[in-house]
């Protein structure tokens, strides 16, 4: 049954993945990203991950793709970009990019088949709701919390300052 | 009850079309886009172990992931609009004044 939810958000999402990557225009790149966000929240909450599944649709589908879609229309950029190129051609590039793909899918697929992942622990019914992760998040990780806040604020005022200065 | 195997593929499948969008595009937004695609395929992995194993601690980190990710998009953006006003165009490959 969770196979049938499954599939088709999966399918979904790589689709939309595809084509934020294979898009003309920064804009269908975009709201494709959107569509892939949401899929994957689906796919968090089909594990049981509410509340990261909420904030994928807040932070992620909310608050970052509006501040893309901002920047891309700020830019304004119309006529620049009009049809879809590739980089200049590179062989290292390309040689080292197939290796790191082949690389990756070799070490999921031996981890798949190595380890027996046939043997799942069993979940509460609170698994994944906002008070436990807030439990975990302010008791065993309450110092890489305060850490985030100082990124975070650090964030905010480098994009002032980065924005604002002009270049000589 | 789908099985890690499939999420883990799943995850692996994202990640490898990220990449090739960060190698692939001249477009910096898009770049930019397809760095969140490969934080997102991570998040994936992260949540289906933490579920297989009955722990919080992935779903923690996933959330730190979605930190990180907004600095990164924030500092990022604000250095390609700065970029964009020195030299209109958001083309990586007219960027290489830090080239040798």
């Amino acid at each position: 049954m969770e196979l049938l939810i499954f599939y088709p958000l999966a399918g979904f999402s790589l689709m939309l993945a595809l084509g934020v990557v294979m898009n003309k225009s920064p804009i269908g790149s975009a709201l494709c990203l959107i569509g892939m966000m949401l899929g994957l929240a689906g796919i968090f909450a089909l594990q049981q991950a509410h509340f990261i599944a909420i904030l994928q649709v807040i932070i992620y589908a909310g608050a970052i793709m509006v501040l893309f879609m901002f920047v891309i229309m700020l830019l304004n950029l119309k006529g620049t970009d009009t049809k879809w190129r590739a980089r200049e051609r590179n062989t290292l590039l390309t040689v080292l990019t197939t290796f790191l793909a082949l690389g990756v899918l070799y070490k999921v697929i031996t981890v798949i088949f190595e380890f027996n992942l046939d043997s799942p622990a069993k979940v509460p019914d609170t698994f994944g709701t906002a008070a436990v992760i807030g439990e975990t998040l302010f008791t065993d990780f309450v110092l890489p919390f305060e850490v985030a806040s100082i990124l975070l604020l650090a964030a905010m005022v480098g994009a002032v300052v980065l924005a604002k200065t002009k270049l000589d | 009850m789908v099985p890690l195997a499939h999420y883990l593929l799943l995850s692996a499948t994202l990640f490898m079309i990220g990449v090739v969008g960060v190698l692939v595009r001249r477009n910096a937004i898009v770049v930019f886009m397809s760095i969140e695609i490969m934080l997102n395929a991570v998040n994936i992995s992260l949540i289906a172990f933490d579920k297989y194993m009955n722990q919080h601690d992935g779903q923690v980190f996933s959330f730190m992931v979605m930190c990180v990710a907004a600095a990164e998009v924030s500092v990022g953006l604000a250095i390609i609009i700065s970029m964009f006003r020195n030299k209109p165009t958001v083309n990586l490959d007219e960027f290489n004044i830090m080239k040798w």
